[in-house]
């Protein structure tokens, strides 16, 4: 789906992220591990498009997308959702939510000034989608609540919510579980699994092992920005590189 | 308070706007009244770019004055009917606001505030300065009063104030249009954040540069309007001081609402205009009133009783979730490894 090549990015003479290759694949849970500061976030930006690679390429499905903007990023089908998501606190969660499907409208200013019945169209479906998203992740019950209202863990399902109503290929979650309990934890994880189900492909980064190893079909670790390690769980788990960098011995052979 | 709401409550306003010229007898209420309504158009302008979509433009009132002097220069030094000159006022504002809202959006938060500060007062300084253009501190005298149709020319306080009073109902729908449709949660979601948003697909620059382009065409209408009401014109339509007046008009009122920069805008001159006898001391009041305002009721008058309006609301669905909400929380197994966050 996604294919990385030979990516750099450098922020003066920090390389954030040095010479990684790699690639998402269609339909699994491609999950991106390493310490703080290791570069996974910059590694999320550069393929959504918020920092432009210092070099490398980015394909998806075969078409180049390295130097493209991050809203023709978006209107490709890479979604996103941040580590923390900023949600106008004062409006209802669905008000929060029907701007994303803004991408796939063509409505202007025109179309407002006459009151097209175009406009009035894709509004209904921005609405439709925002319900659909919100049914998705199992917060239909939440529509009318302030979005200042809501729990940490509905704020990450808000977030999924919105990445989905854009209609991605590509779903990118940065620390979908960061700031929830353990039993949310594992909520957020079925639900994970369902976009996949639904045929999504997904780009995961997260700090909690139990959840990336029951999870994740593949696994990449960075560490300074490098690519350290790539494989399965179980391969992953039995890297001596990947032990002294990251997970310690407990998990070894966990 | 509910039935206060939505069309009727509109329709209400419209009425009092409509009969205020037979309640009061004074022909200077009704300037007063018109002056407020001008920049009343002005400020919906820029809570469209600054309250809408999060950009606060310093350079308002000088995209204000640059309306006004199309109209000041076209209708006295080159005869131009009021009406063509009126109409430019609006486009002409928006040509000249393409590029420069196309280079200072490039900045973010702060620094497009400051950039536009200076925008501002370089405006403020071409108007003061290009005499041979704008007549420089003299101002534009004797700019004809706008013709109305069939010969009746709108001269008289009355027929000024409806004048004003129908291109502010006029702004002021179509501003509503705009912000309830998908392009006014579009400016929303840049606000809200521009991370999110782009990440969302909407194109920053785009519609950062649309929403400008529509703040300064009000704003240079506006400056249209005012031209043919006071029918005088000075550089000091462009000084920051306006900017900052139709700002707090925005705050008190309730920024990123329709309703409140116009009840903002037509309140603060009936304050300011109480207060008279306090001179210069009224500064003494606005200010602390100012400051109470930000700290307490940083919404805005409106803007709190939305925000009030939306926490009931909240309220009862949650009321009506309450049954599937209950669910236990077990926070007992552990999740061990490397949970850095």
């Amino acid at each position: 789906m996604l294919k990385i090549e030979n990516l750099s990015k450098r922020f003066g003479g920090l390389a954030a992220v040095n010479e990684v290759s790699t690639s998402i694949e269609k339909g699994k849970i491609n999950a991106i591990i390493g310490p703080n500061g290791a570069g996974k976030t910059t590694f999320f930006n550069l393929i959504s498009g918020v920092h432009k690679p210092t070099s490398g390429r980015i394909t998806l499905d075969g078409t180049d997308v390295t130097h493209l903007r991050t809203d023709e990023v978006a209107k490709l089908g890479v979604s996103r959702t941040f580590q923390t998501t900023a949600l106008f606190d004062n409006a209802s969660v669905l008000d929060n939510l029907i701007v994303g499907h803004r991408l796939r409208t063509r409505s202007g200013l025109w179309d407002v000034l006459i009151g097209s019945s175009r406009l009035k169209t894709e509004e209904k479906v921005c609405r439709e989608k925002a319900r659909d998203a919100l049914d998705f992740v199992g917060l239909s019950h939440m529509a009318n609540r302030m979005a200042g209202d809501i729990s940490q863990e509905e704020r990450k399902r808000v977030a999924f919510a919105l990445a989905l109503s854009t209609d991605p290929k590509v779903v990118l979650l940065d620390e979908p579980a960061g700031g929830v309990n353990p039993d949310e934890t594992a909520g957020l994880a079925e639900l994970i699994r369902k976009m996949v189900k639904h045929g999504l492909t997904v780009g995961l980064i997260e700090h909690k092992m139990n959840m990336i190893m029951s999870l994740a079909d593949k696994i990449m670790v960075l560490n300074y920005g490098e690519k350290i390690a790539e494989g399965t769980p179980a391969e992953i788990r039995a890297n001596p590189a990947v032990i002294d960098a990251y997970l310690g011995s407990e998990h070894a052979d966990a | 308070m509910k039935y206060l709401e939505g069309r009727i409550g509109w329709t209400l306003l419209v009425l009092a706007g409509l009969v205020f010229p037979f309640v009061t007898g004074n022909d200077y209420h009704l300037t007063v009244m018109s002056t407020a309504y001008i920049f009343a158009l002005a400020t919906l302008g820029l809570n469209l770019i600054t309250g809408y979509t999060g950009q606060f433009n310093l350079a308002h009132s000088g995209f204000m004055a640059l309306g006004a002097y199309v109209v000041g220069i076209l209708t006295v030094d080159h005869q131009v009917p009021f009406w063509v000159a009126f109409a430019l006022s609006g486009v002409i504002t928006a040509v000249v606001g393409l590029p420069l809202g196309f280079v200072s959006l490039r900045l973010k938060g702060h620094y497009f505030s400051i950039f536009t500060l200076c925008v501002g007062y370089i405006m403020f300084l071409v108007i003061e300065k290009w005499e041979s253009l704008t007549h420089g501190t003299v101002g534009i005298i004797g700019i004809p009063a706008p013709t109305g149709f069939g010969g009746y020319v709108f001269d008289q306080p009355r027929a000024l104030y409806y004048l004003v009073f129908a291109f502010l109902v006029v702004g002021a729908f179509v501003m509503h249009r705009i912000v309830t449709s998908l392009l006014g949660r579009t400016f929303m979601a840049i606000r809200n954040s521009d991370e999110l948003a782009e990440s969302l697909g909407i194109n920053l620059a785009r519609n950062k540069l649309l929403s400008f382009l529509l703040s300064v065409f009000y704003a240079g209408l506006a400056g249209g309007l005012y031209a043919g009401f006071v029918r005088f014109l000075g550089p000091d339509l462009a000084g920051t001081h306006h900017t900052f007046e139709m700002t707090t008009f925005m705050l008190i009122g309730g920024i990123g609402t329709i309703l409140g920069p116009l009840l903002g805008a037509i309140g603060m001159p009936w304050l300011s205009q109480h207060l008279q006898f306090l001179q210069e001391y009224r500064y003494v009041v606005f200010g602390p009133l100012i400051i109470l305002l930000v700290i307490f009721v940083p919404n805005g008058i409106v803007g709190s009783y939305l925000a009030w309006k939306a926490r009931r609301a909240s309220n009862e669905a949650k009321k009506l979730a309450a049954p599937k909400a209950a669910q236990p929380v077990n926070t007992t197994a552990p999740q061990g490894g490397a949970t850095h966050a």
